[in-house]
């Protein structure tokens, strides 16, 4: 068998898959972090749970409704968005005068009583979500096997963090985007409805969570802790790409998401801690992270 | 003086707990152009913010072409027709010249048309595709105007736009002002450039400690330059 630095490329290429994979989750969460921090000013801790909630409503819709993968990769989006709606019309929105601690703690906390819920109601070994029938099997590329929904993941996500680019940086919505980014008061006076707009960033955002929770639910166990589990790593992300830079979060997520693949490949024991010792060497060499701009 | 663009009564407002305008009453005909005078401090920056509702809390009455506005939230104000230019010019870094042009949303009829505003401004249009923030301080001040223009705002709210600029941009500014004024806009122009401001202006009101101080029309110029000195301290 072929094999590549002392390791079978079956083993190697799978295992860069898996990185893939999970870069595409770390993509598709950190893109919305750097979103909402962008506008809001708001280190949004719940966005595992929110993520976690979208695996859990897809999985609610097969299971009492009979509501199948395609109609729940729109349906649970959008009830996280209206969730996130609530919670920023409700609560956020009297946070942004003041520190971004306090909205950092807000966000901690109702990630905590949102995963509680769930732990409570289906406890904490986790459900298993059906692959749809077109996804079983794989596409057998010579040289490894490719897992269909495996690529099905890779090719939604790349598309959609490039659709959430294309809009953000090209289009009338996006510039006032930008512009609300950088002074929000101004384009107020310009006549835009600022709040709105804060409000529907937010929805958007953890929509994109419940998306990646969605597209998560095969892949995964959907469990009441997989939000907690995988959003450390997606600050992590997000500071070695730059708070609140969006090309930055799409890069640095699928990057970290291959090398923490290829370190399971090459020295399994330090797979779990290289996105965190990246993070280190990136604060102390550029605290701003590789695509932020110094304030 | 016709119809009134904008009335301001007992406008008083407060930054959290200091008190800085003192009830200030100005207004503004259709097509006039009027100034604020006054001293750094004085209180006419916050006056133009309190106008579109950025300055805190305040209270009092402000009527845009015959609308209150002191209950409205800002960007509903100025849908009733202001266009801001601020102090700072604001222009977006992260947005490229044309971008920053384009931004403002269509909120009135009187708007010109990108053409008109290019041939206004032709430095505009030879660097529309840098980042705002990379043009020159005298084309940031251009584009802070030219933003407004195109939106179709007929009271302008000009903030000290002559600040820092070299003296070849300032009369150039004039030019545009004066060409503004004819195609019938309603200008509002906080100044310290008295000379400036003097040949261009209706009337002048001169903003101390958070009031109208001193109103002074245009044929009561000569007389009452000593005045204005005094208030300005120059």
């Amino acid at each position: 068998m072929t094999e590549i630095f002392g390791v079978p490329i079956q083993a190697f290429m799978g295992q860069l898959t898996i990185g893939l994979v999970n870069g595409c989750f770390y993509a598709l969460l950190s893109l919305g972090l750097a979103v909402i921090f962008g506008m809001l000013n708001v280190v949004n801790f719940a966005h595992g749970a929110l993520y976690m909630v979208g695996a859990f409503f897809s999985w609610m819709l097969l299971k009492y409704a009979g509501i199948g993968y395609w109609w729940a990769l729109i349906l649970a989006p959008i009830g996280v968005a209206l969730i996130g709606i609530a919670i920023e019309r409700t609560m956020l929105r009297w946070l942004y005068q003041l520190d971004h601690l306090y909205g950092l703690l807000l966000t901690f906390g109702l990630a905590l009583i949102i995963e509680g819920i769930f732990r409570h109601h289906y406890g904490s070994s986790g459900q298993p979500y059906d692959l749809p029938e077109v996804f079983r099997g794989a596409f057998d590329l010579g040289f490894m096997f490719l897992p269909k929904y495996r690529a099905w993941v890779v090719v939604m996500s790349i598309v959609v963090c490039l659709a959430t680019w294309y809009i953000i940086e090209r289009t009338r919505l996006g510039a006032y985007l930008r512009a609300g980014t950088e002074n929000p008061k101004l384009v107020q006076a310009f006549g835009i409805n600022v709040p709105l707009m804060v409000t529907l960033t937010y929805g958007a955002g953890v929509g994109l969570a419940g998306l990646a929770g969605v597209m998560a639910a095969p892949v995964y166990l959907v469990n009441p802790t997989m939000g907690s589990s995988i959003i450390i790593v997606v600050f992590a992300v997000v500071v070695i790409g730059g708070m609140g830079s969006i090309l930055g979060s799409i890069i640095t997520g699928l990057a970290l998401g291959l090398i923490e693949g290829l370190t399971k490949v090459f020295y399994p024991e330090a797979s779990n801690t290289v996105v965190f010792i990246i993070m280190a060497i990136v604060l102390l060499l550029r605290p701003a992270g590789l695509f932020g701009r110094e304030k | 003086m016709g119809d009134l663009a904008l009335k301001v009564s007992d406008l008083n407002a407060w930054y959290g707990e200091s008190h800085i305008l003192h009830g200030v009453n100005f207004e503004v005909g259709k097509g006039e152009l009027v100034t604020l005078l006054g001293r750094n401090g004085a209180g006419r920056t916050t006056t133009l913010k309190a106008i579109l509702g950025l300055a805190g809390r305040r209270t009092g009455s402000v009527k845009v072409n015959g609308i209150e506005a002191i209950g409205l939230a800002t960007h509903r104000i100025a849908r009733l027709g202001l266009g801001y230019c601020p102090e700072e010019r604001g222009i977006f870094s992260s947005l490229s010249c044309e971008e920053n042009l384009l931004l403002p949303p269509v909120v009135g009829k009187a708007g010109l048309s990108v053409d008109e505003i290019y041939a206004m401004f032709p430095n505009l249009k030879e660097r529309r595709n840098s980042q705002g923030t990379r043009l020159s301080g005298g084309e940031q001040q251009m584009l802070a105007m030219a933003r407004i223009l195109r939106s179709g705002a007929d009271i302008l709210l000009l903030d000290e736009v002559t600040e820092g600029l070299a003296p070849v941009i300032v009369q150039a500014l004039g030019r545009v002002i004066r060409q503004l004024k004819d195609k019938g806009f309603t200008i509002i122009l906080v100044e310290q450039n008295f000379r400036f401001a003097a040949p261009l202006a209706d009337r002048h009101y001169v903003i101390e400690h958070g009031k109208v101080a001193e109103v002074v029309e245009k044929a009561e110029l000569a007389a009452k330059t000593d005045l204005l000195h005094e208030y300005l301290g120059v």
